[in-house]
């Protein structure tokens, strides 16, 4: 069987990576060409925010494959595409070389967002393997840390350095931890975790400036000031939007796609981070910002790519460790407004439901079968009584997959 | 087969139907699935992906998903069905004598 296709997926972490190996997969005999600006195959990123912080040796690379799966792609590490050509269907690599593509998967994902204020380059971040292991250095003799931002990654970080043994201060704007990700019910639990392990917060306070005083450095805010012998900033990320905009592809916030990862460019189609996609079961684009949505999309967009009907759903979901809590967030928390608890202490679940009593979010920790009930209750839409979903003694698992072979609420 | 031996995981009647369970025998702990009244599977109870008890998951029909990052096995032979799955899990023939649900391990290939 011979195919003279090309296929190029500029971006090797976890959606690029997926997508390459689900073309395999799913039988694809052209060429396939992966180019990455890192000099690690597509790894995967959580990991890099716990164990490999705070253990006692760099783990091995979180590698998505093993090795022999990129036997037949064409790997180009240490690399980027410096413009794309749709005319011609053709990419342009920094070392000169040039590709000719049938179908272009941009999955470049994004950059770990600097702190835009005097002596913002001494805060760390933290994004990739070499991120992760010149923070590991410089934590060695560090004793204490300033976390910039109370969002997954500062609290992950603040976790992993209080496991060490370092004091920890975390500062962020908002008024609580994981603003943008839970509810306020759900943050009460995360902050507590951390208030018992002796990590302190300041929240409600923007940072003026970051500068080197002794060993370390003096992070000063609207209010007060805080010493880090290392700052690390966790504030989101940049999407990589350069190359679909010089190419003429539609933009938004991220590169804008239908269900199946098509740009407005034919045969463009983008994946992961960078895309802003129309959910079924959200009335705005959304974009995520996940391990798992970075796989799932990846995986789907590398079938759509390959001409297969494809209509992306999968229903947002993360999860975080901290100070040994596995905590899990499935849905948009944001579109709930009724908080049900289930459960109390540490093994509990929070659902944020609409005021249709439909289920926009749960979040949880102890009770990992819980999300997985919640995720289905989520997606099947169904109006559910909160005194049952409160009610331990009723059994989520046959609530959930009853929830699911009935129709869904009118939207 | 023949080689390991038959191990008793408990009564028919304490394992739910369409739902997981897990077991420790000895060091080692198995999964034990019961789909539908009649069908009884076993398998390693841990992830191959990173530590997580498949006992935790979500049984639907034969597919078992992890609680940690959702990977999915098929439970009759151990699959790896999606990402982020790269190895299978390993399997244990398993049947029902009498009231008793019985497990084989130790074997040297056991279900692979």
């Amino acid at each position: 069987m011979s195919d003279d296709r090309t296929f190029v997926i500029v971006g090797g972490g976890q959606a690029g990576g997926w997508a390459a190996a689900t073309l395999r997969e799913q039988g694809f005999a052209g060429r396939v060409v992966l180019v990455s600006e890192e000099n690690w195959r597509p790894y995967e990123r959580p990991p890099l925010s716990k164990a490999w912080i705070f253990g006692a040796e760099p783990p091995a690379p979180p590698y998505l494959h093993a090795e022999d799966r990129y036997g037949d792609i064409d790997l180009k590490l240490s690399s980027s595409v410096v413009s794309v050509s749709p005319r011609e269907r053709r990419v342009s690599l920094a070392d000169g070389e040039h590709l000719v593509y049938d179908k272009l998967l941009l999955a470049s994902g994004g950059q770990a967002r600097k702190l835009d204020v005097p002596g913002g380059e001494n805060v760390g971040t933290l994004r990739t393997i070499d991120d992760a292991l010149a923070l590991r250095r410089r934590l060695e003799t560090a004793r204490s840390v300033v976390c910039i931002g109370a969002g997954v990654i500062g609290l992950e970080f603040a976790s992993a350095a209080r496991t060490l043994g370092k004091s920890v201060v975390v500062i962020d704007a908002a008024e609580r931890p994981m603003a943008r990700a839970v509810s306020a019910a759900v943050s009460e639990r995360v902050l507590a975790w951390h208030l018992r392990q002796g990590v302190s917060f300041a929240f409600g306070t923007s940072i003026r400036e970051v500068t080197p005083r002794g060993d370390g450095f003096e992070v000063v805010c609207d209010r007060g000031s805080h010493h880090g012998d290392l700052v690390v900033g966790g504030i989101g990320m940049s999407r990589r939007l350069e190359l679909a905009m010089q190419a003429g592809v539609a933009t938004n916030r991220g590169i804008l796609v239908d269900e199946a990862g098509r740009t407005s460019v034919e045969h463009i189609f983008a994946a992961g981070d960078v895309a802003e996609f129309r959910h079924p079961l959200y009335r705005e684009n959304i974009l995520l910002e996940t391990w798992r949505h970075a796989q799932n999309h990846g995986v789907a967009v590398a079938k759509a790519m390959l001409g297969q009907q494809v209509s992306y759903d999968d229903v947002p979901w993360f999860w975080t460790d901290q100070h040994g809590h596995n905590l899990q967030v499935s849905g948009l928390a944001e579109t709930g407004t009724i908080s049900v608890t289930r459960g109390e202490g540490d093994a509990f679940t929070i659902f944020d439901l609409r005021p249709d009593f439909t289920v926009a979010a749960v979040a949880g920790a102890g009770n990992p079968r819980d999300i997985r009930a919640g995720t289905e209750l989520i997606r099947a839409r169904a109006r559910i009584d909160p005194a049952q979903l409160a009610d331990t003694a009723v059994n989520l698992v046959q609530l959930a997959k009853a929830a699911a072979r009935q129709p869904a609420a009118a939207t | 087969m023949g080689q390991g031996t038959w191990h008793s995981v408990g009564a028919v009647a304490s394992f739910e139907e369409d739902s997981v369970t897990g077991i420790d025998c000895g060091d080692r702990k198995i999964a034990i699935y019961r789909v539908g009244s009649d069908e009884f599977f076993a398998t390693d109870n841990i992830c191959t992906h990173e530590y997580a008890l498949l006992s935790d998951g979500w049984l639907d029909g034969y597919s078992v998903e992890c609680p940690l990052h959702a990977g999915c096995f098929d439970v009759r032979n151990g699959a790896a069905q999606c990402a982020p799955l790269e190895r299978d899990v390993r399997t244990f023939p398993i049947r029902v004598e009498g009231n008793d649900v019985l497990v084989m391990l130790d074997q040297p290939d056991a279900g692979r």
